[in-house]
């Protein structure tokens, strides 16, 4: 008996190091100097409390667990090589499968614990599987989207919030009526049921450029559901763990819907990218000044001042190495060139910075928006590659747009923009761009990437005129 | 209501405020791998999965409790992984050619 009071006062002492751990790794991400330690202290706790864990005198049979790890390692591996481009979906995927252990040790304490399961017990194992189904399901048609399994485009009909807020109202009657008597077994299965149903029913309705919103607010209902958890179990190291994980969320999906000027209720409700589909192709004919690779490259090569703003179709293009080059080049010459990030460039937040890394493109250079928009009236050459509506001045100006009010990168006040861009065609939101239609703007017609390496090419040959 | 709850709470709220005091800190440049980095933290839950597999209670709890382990040490794995693997591609001012 002393022995095991011993290893559990051991494994609490664990799981108080990991702790602390946790906390330091997040701090010492504040920098990219330190980030890489706040992996390693990271990953010193955990293993501490999986260590401490395995040890636990409660375990008695480690078959299944054996096999768990080694199938759990087996997915998780090849999971943490995908391709940049694809982090978003597996940050959606590892959401959905946070969400569905959370679930699944709920749904075992519950089975475990009936008929000995107290009234206030079943309220918090409720909520908690009910937030961890919600999030499996969801998470993984989020992750379907951002594959493009699922269509990226709205999927909505009339009366779906109804039918969707009856689905959860269904969910939460259902625990209601089994905290009032947790022994109505069959009632569980269907709360559930309609738990995964609604998760389904509440990301459908939402669109490709809202993702970065939606992966952050199913982060943060991960998180909330691991801390849940952690009330269920009693255990202080989840609770505190969840609370980490789901406050981060929580303020990278404030983040985002501040940067598209948009609200919780309206990310979650409003269907984006569904109203604008009627406001396009009313643009009517109007002159744009477009150039040439060479035109550009002279232009590029006589500033001494570059900002250059991409967006997610700079990734799609696979341009980003092609733009390091253009960057070496300009450098080389003297020209001093950084790069405009918003905020929702990319599809998850922070994706366009990552992106850019990859491609050996200094981090020094990547700059936030606002402190970019203080340079740009001092700037050259602002050239878009791939962005549409983060630069779209509308949001300043025109009340009537669905963009109004969303903070931009103010590229119109550079002396020159160039804009890469395939066509006229309007972007995914279908929203006009009347930056395109300016006496100051140059388009460049063309593939992001053919259109980047023409540059390239003309800035080492003949950059002489 | 049980006293472990309070105790919960309070640890929530004030983990809550750690968090939020600490993550507002992390620049926006490394904002994915923030997401990556936390998912494998919150992936913690595994240990709460190892004692409901091993306890060997009852055939379900035993299997709900395995993919809980296989789900969540998948997210440990994989979470530090990529987190790493990102921030090592973050440098600074490139060797002079």
């Amino acid at each position: 008996m002393m022995n095991v009071l011993a290893s559990q006062q051991a494994i609490d002492w664990a799981y108080l190091v990991a702790v602390v751990l946790f906390v330091l790794a997040l701090k010492w991400l504040s920098s990219p100097t330190t980030a890489r330690h706040g992996v390693l202290a990271g990953e010193i706790g955990a293993a501490l409390a999986v260590i401490a864990t395995l040890a636990d005198p409660e375990v008695v049979q480690y078959k299944w667990i054996i096999i768990a790890l080694i199938i759990g390692a087996g997915v998780g591996i090849p999971l943490g090589m995908v391709k940049i481009t694809a982090v978003p979906q597996r940050t959606a995927l590892s959401h959905a499968f946070g969400a569905l252990s959370a679930a699944m040790i709920g749904i075992a304490e519950y089975y475990v614990g009936v008929p000995h399961v107290t009234r206030f017990g079943m309220g918090e194992i409720g909520l908690e599987v009910i937030i961890g189904s919600l999030t499996f399901t969801g998470s993984l048609i989020a992750a379907g989207k951002l594959q493009e399994i699922l269509p990226q485009r709205p999927i909505t009909y009339r009366g779906q919030n109804i039918v969707s807020l009856s689905v959860l109202g269904a969910a939460i009657l259902m625990a209601v009526a089994l905290v009032i008597n947790p022994n109505h077994t069959f009632l569980f299965p269907c709360m559930v049921g309609m738990a995964l149903i609604f998760g389904v029913l509440l990301v459908t309705p939402i669109g490709g450029a809202d993702m970065p919103t939606v992966i952050s607010l199913l982060n943060s209902y991960a998180g909330f559901s691991a801390a849940l958890l952690g009330f269920v179990l009693n255990s202080k190291v989840l609770v505190v763990a969840g609370a980490l994980d789901g406050s981060s969320g929580f303020i990278l999906s404030v983040i985002m819907c501040k940067a598209m000027n948009r609200s919780f209720t309206n990310v979650m409700f409003g269907a984006f990218g569904q109203v604008q589909a009627s406001a396009a192709g009313a643009a009517e004919e109007r002159t744009v000044r477009s150039a040439s690779p060479e035109e550009a490259a002279g232009i590029l090569a006589a500033a001494s001042r570059v900002v250059i703003v991409p967006g997610y179709g700079m990734a799609v293009a696979q341009a980003q190495h092609k733009v390091r080059e253009l960057f070496d080049a300009l450098s080389k010459k003297g020209v001093d060139v950084s790069f405009g990030i918003h905020p929702v460039a990319g599809r998850m937040p922070g994706h366009m910075n990552v992106l850019l890394a990859e491609a050996d493109i200094p981090y020094d250079k990547l700059r936030e928006m606002d402190d970019v928009n203080s340079d740009l009236p001092q700037t050259d050459v602002a050239l878009v590659i791939g962005a549409n509506d983060v630069t779209n001045p509308a949001a300043r100006t025109d009340s009537g747009s669905p963009i109004y009010g969303m903070p931009i990168l103010d590229v119109d006040k550079a002396r020159t923009v160039m804009v890469i861009k395939r066509s006229m065609n309007p972007g995914f939101a279908g929203i006009d761009n009347p930056l395109y239609y300016f006496d100051k703007t140059l388009m460049l017609f063309g593939d992001a990437k053919g259109f980047v390496s023409d540059i390239v090419r003309e800035l080492a040959g003949g950059a002489s005129h | 209501m049980p006293s472990d709850f309070m105790s919960n709470l309070y640890v929530f709220i004030l983990a809550g405020f750690v968090g939020f005091e600490v993550i507002k800190r992390v620049s926006p440049l490394l904002h994915t791998p923030l997401m990556s980095l936390t998912n494998a933290l919150d992936a913690i839950v595994v240990v709460a999965a190892i004692i409901i597999a091993g306890r060997h209670e009852t055939p379900l709890s035993t299997v709900l409790g395995a993919v809980a382990v296989a789900a969540s040490f998948s997210n440990m794995v994989g979470g530090f992984f990529i987190t790493d693997r990102m921030l090592r591609m973050f440098k600074t001012g490139r060797p002079p050619k």
